[in-house]
């Protein structure tokens, strides 16, 4: 090792706390973009491995009731590589010792036993015997959430008819990767369950011998699917076709897709805030030693060293920190991807995860480190080069102070003159001090990330659950069903209130945009499910027309009072054209409300519900359930706070580490940011501290000069750290928000109050560090030396 | 001293910089010639434009006008790139506060020469000609003022340069330590042949030199060349 490289290793020796609070910092942004960069490839491939050996179809068509001959019909069309028909039926488990209703899908394997399309995963058991009518094969999300084995039995209400099942095997399916209940807004492993079972068994519970209600297709990737679509759904259209679909309309795909993109936000978002941090931190303690190794960059080129060895050799030190950083950020963020991969794949129930970190996301975090610490500093390593040896050999001429403009202004009798140090060092170096506000800003904004996504949640059911809903129980009919059914509803004893709903398949078009939705009627003076507008103010349903969610509207680029047009998916296939009369906001889906009365007019097939919505005696709500669990027509019912629940256990605990894990990596950033701060305006400053101890200064005082104006800084900080957290909150809820969901930008006091405090708290930790130095100034060694 | 050989010879060496928003006039038109082997003591007050001299023909430094041609090569022509590697192959300097890298060791320091130089000593002899060789391993935080200045001249002869340039090497030293340093720059000097210019507003010092240059306001005010030279021990002040 030469003899210049030695210094750069004891240079870095001297500067170890500073350079270990830096490359933490660094560290923490590598390894964010490793873990959601790693995390994101590796879910992106599990999820194309999965799809390619599971035979994931391409499409999918659901109809009323066609012959089972028309499969071959579907198979001849052009495009079409292979054609498999299913029954798909909703039904309701009872699962002993738990009260509330499970919502289940039961699904229908081919009569050869197997299924050559979305094929499943065993992760126990075996598939049924092909012709076992009462064997079945359950989802394994809910199995695990109710210990269902292999050899248990299960009892669900098949069109209105209970049935025993024997488990013999437990699955999951590229089909249902994201195991969420058509119509929900987030899944619920507890209550919403998957059930496998044989052709012919289904075709006799639901009375559809020879027919089929479902067909998945594989189609050829030569012709376009549209052009498929198109056909599919001419051969359905008599049979009660509700449109054929792709991938991209999937559920369980929309879901997986929706998740994917977040993840992607995730790894550019917060890379950028460390690294930038860790730039600005590396300007200022790069800056500060090239500035106290005046002299002995003269002497290097003095001796002869040239500019670039004097630049290779200050790069070198960053390049030493900065490697260090990343390279723990590349373990630590290998370690978390791991973590996290484990949990998206529990989450999503893919039977395997092909955790990798590529050589090029390595190669991508240890760039981006690099680049950003270079870019950070670029100036003071360019300052070096440039400083003349002879100039260098002189001491830098002492900085120009004035008085304030408060004192300018003759107010300097309120000022002692150690707050006039304060004051006046600020004013003399504004920039530097605006530097160090925008990183205790960030870091501060980072911790109101993490209480964010809480806000959020919470803001988001509030407004979804509580001041949009009022429902007990909500019950779907297993088709539109004539309106008396109500009456039937509302005479069960303990049911308070009945109010019915339509909803209605449809495709909403204008322009070149179209959507696939659902067109819900209401009843005109409903009280139980009420859309609101973006000041949670209940809309007036309007006699005619549509209310358009915000986000569908913007979709689909339509105003209040533009038209719509609107393809009917079911019952007579109407094409409508109806107007936009308002919007409603909603975080949840993109949906199209309607007066009832008035889609009826549009739909021209009668007064039909689709389900009810019911207000209950709380104490009278489980015999309530139990009534309707034995009518036919009753295809499933959910209790409102249930579900709510459940999702809110779900979420509690990835919240809570989400929310700590900014608060560490907003700590973090503070603490380095005041640390570094702190140490090197000691080291500036050392000569006028231990002045003033020997004028008789007390520590605490000295103290007080070099901490006050961190102190300032660190309150002038916060204000603009709730300004830009918010910004950041808002830039990522805009960047991950889809039809599926939008994330409202709401912040409660608490958010505030935690970041400010962690923040202050960080600063207090890091200052106390540096007053322990104060107490070792060395009096006579700093008066002694040379400037 | 019987070579003739011209090492530098300087004509209308004038130097004029800012500082802060003053305008120093350091140089104002310095004719200079120094011959090879030669041993010259440059005397003067502070702010006669001693050290400006000492920087521009060190190439650490350029003139605002006139000349200074190294070995008949016009060094106000160099750019900065020939300049360093001027510097590098050729120059040997030595600063008042010894300007020794802290985190380096004596040895390490001398190393950090020997590491870019041509055909240089090891840093053992260098520091074993300033008689240095049993502290090799200190830091220079643990050397005494006298022992940083020897590790300095080491640092600058252990590339064997043509010239050593000494700017006040006694100016922080009490009087028998700077003998003991001024002892090396002499055998240095009569050793290994190295033209060397050494600064001084200590007149005792001109003593031991060939010839002295008396520098005022920026000018040569007097040479004079010493008929006998005074050995560096029996020096003091």
């Amino acid at each position: 090792m030469n003899a210049l490289a030695r210094k750069a290793l004891r240079d870095l020796g001297h500067l170890r706390s500073q350079a270990i609070a830096i490359a933490l910092v660094v560290a923490s942004g590598v390894a964010t973009l490793v873990m959601a960069q790693s995390t994101y490839r590796s879910l992106e491939l599990t999820r194309t491995r999965f799809y390619a050996d599971y035979a994931f179809a391409d499409m999918w068509a659901a109809t009323k009731r066609a012959p089972e001959t028309l499969a071959a019909r579907l198979a001849a069309v052009d495009g079409v590589q292979t054609v498999e028909t299913r029954l798909v039926a909703p039904a309701t488990l009872r699962v002993p010792g738990f009260a509330d209703p499970v919502r289940a899908l039961v699904q229908s394997l081919p009569v050869t036993g197997v299924p050559v399309l979305d094929r499943l995963y065993l992760r126990r058991g075996r598939l049924p015997t092909p012709g076992a009518r009462d064997e079945a094969v359950l989802s394994d999300a809910f199995a695990d959430a109710h210990h269902y084995r292999p050899g248990d039995r299960v009892l669900a209400i098949v069109h209105g008819r209970s049935q025993w099942f024997r488990v013999v095997g437990v699955a999951s399916s590229p089909e249902y990767v994201y195991q969420i209940r058509p119509g929900a807004s987030f899944p619920d492993f507890k209550r919403f369950a998957i059930l496998w079972t044989s052709r012919r068994g289904l075709e006799a519970a639901l009375d559809m011998d020879g027919a089929f209600n479902t067909v998945a297709l594989r189609l050829r990737p030569d012709v376009p699917a549209v052009a498929v679509a198109r056909r599919v759904d001419a051969l359905l259209a008599r049979y009660g076709g509700v449109g054929a679909y792709t991938r991209s309309e999937q559920l369980s795909h929309r879901y997986l897709q929706s998740e994917l993109h977040q993840l992607e936000v995730m790894a550019l978002l917060f890379p950028a805030i460390f690294l930038g941090v860790s730039a600005f931190l590396l300007n200022v303690v790069l800056t500060r030693l090239v500035g106290t190794q005046r002299e002995q960059v003269a002497v290097l080129k003095a001796i002869g060293y040239t500019d670039f060895d004097v630049a290779r050799h200050y790069l070198g030190i960053v390049a030493l920190i900065a490697g260090a950083g990343a390279v723990l950020g590349v373990a630590g963020g290998t370690w978390l991807g791991h973590w996290m991969s484990g949990i998206y794949r529990d989450f999503f129930r893919f039977p395997f995860l092909d955790y990798r970190v590529g050589a090029d996301v390595v190669a991508t975090g240890l760039g981006v480190s690099l680049g950003a610490t270079l870019a950070g500093t670029l100036q003071a390593v360019i300052g070096a080069m440039r400083l003349p040896p002879a100039e260098a050999m002189r001491p830098p001429a002492p900085e120009r102070f004035r008085a304030l403009l408060v004192e300018r202004l003759g107010l300097q009798r309120w000022f002692a003159p150690p707050t006039r140090m304060i004051l006046r060092q600020l004013e003399r170096h504004p920039f530097k001090a605006l530097l160090t506000v925008a990183g205790l800003a960030l870091g501060c904004a980072i911790m109101m990330i993490g209480r964010f996504q809480n806000d959020a949640i919470d803001y988001l059911t509030q407004v979804e659950f509580y001041v949009g809903q009022h429902y007990d129980i909500a019950v779907d009919f297993t088709e539109p069903t004539a309106r008396a059914a109500l009456f039937e509803l509302g005479a069960l004893p303990g049911v308070t209130a009945v109010e019915p709903y339509r909803a209605v398949g449809v495709r909403l078009r204008h322009g070149t945009q179209s959507y696939r939705t659902a067109i819900e009627g209401l009843p005109a003076d409903g009280r139980l499910r009420t859309p609101m507008d973006v000041a949670l103010r209940p809309v007036a349903l309007p006699p005619d027309g549509l209310l358009l969610d915000a986000y569908l509207a913007r979709m689909l680029g339509v105003r209040v009072g533009d038209d719509v047009d609107v393809d009917v998916l079911e019952g007579r296939r109407r094409e409508l054209r109806l107007r936009v009369a308002g919007t409603v906001e909603e975080y949840l889906g993109a949906r199209a409300y309607m007066r009832l009365d008035a889609l009826d007019r549009a739909l021209g097939e009668g007064a039909l519900v689709s389900g009810a919505w019911l207000g209950a005696d709380p104490a009278r709500q489980g015999a309530v359930m139990d009534a309707l669990e034995r009518r036919p027509r009753v295809a499933g019912m959910g209790a409102r706070m249930a579900s709510l629940r459940s999702f809110l256990d779900t979420m509690a605990e990835s919240i809570l580490v989400f929310t700590l894990v900014t608060l560490v990596l907003g700590g973090l950033i503070n603490f380095g940011v005041v640390y570094n701060t702190a140490r090197i305006a000691l080291s500036e400053r050392s000569r006028e501290l231990a002045t003033m101890r020997v004028l008789g200064f007390t520590e605490r005082e000295v103290g007080a000069v070099l901490l006050g104006e961190l102190a300032l800084l660190v309150v002038a900080a916060v204000p603009f750290g709730f300004v830009a957290g918010a910004l950041l909150c808002r830039g990522m809820a805009v960047a991950m928000r889809s039809d599926l969901m939008r994330i409202p930008v709401h912040f409660t006091s608490g958010t505030y109050a935690i970041a400010a405090l962690a923040t202050f708290a960080a600063a207090a930790l890091s200052a106390a560090a540096v007053y322990r130095r104060i107490a070792r100034l060395d009096l006579l060694a700093v008066l002694k030396a040379q400037e | 001293m019987g070579s003739t050989e011209l090492v530098f010879r300087a004509r209308g060496l004038t130097k004029v910089y800012r500082m802060g928003e003053v305008e120093v006039h350091a140089l104002r038109g310095v004719d200079l010639d120094l011959h090879a082997g030669e041993l010259v003591v440059l005397l003067g007050p502070s702010g006669s434009g001693k050290s400006t001299l000492l920087n521009i023909l060190g190439g650490l430094d350029v003139p605002t006008a006139g000349q200074v041609w190294y070995h008949g090569e016009d060094l106000t022509a160099a750019d900065a790139r020939a300049l360093t590697q001027f510097r590098r192959t050729h120059v040997g300097f030595v600063f008042q506060f010894y300007n020794l890298i802290p985190s380096l060791t004596a040895r390490e320091n001398v190393a950090l020469v020997t590491d870019i130089a041509e055909a240089p000593m090891t840093p053992e002899q260098a520091l074993a000609l300033v008689g240095l060789e049993q502290r090799m391993d200190h830091f220079p935080a643990q050397l005494s003022g006298g022992e940083q200045q020897r590790v300095a001249i080491a640092r600058a002869v252990a590339k064997r340069p043509a010239v050593l340039l000494c700017d006040e090497p006694t100016g922080a030293l009490d009087s028998p330590t700077g003998v003991r340093v001024l002892e090396v720059i002499e055998r240095v000097n009569a050793e290994l042949g190295t033209t060397t210019v050494v600064i001084t507003h200590n007149a005792d010092i001109a003593r031991m030199a060939h010839r002295v240059l008396r520098m005022a306001d920026g000018r040569i005010a007097s040479a004079q060349t010493n008929p006998t030279r005074t050995p560096a021990r029996e020096l003091s002040w």
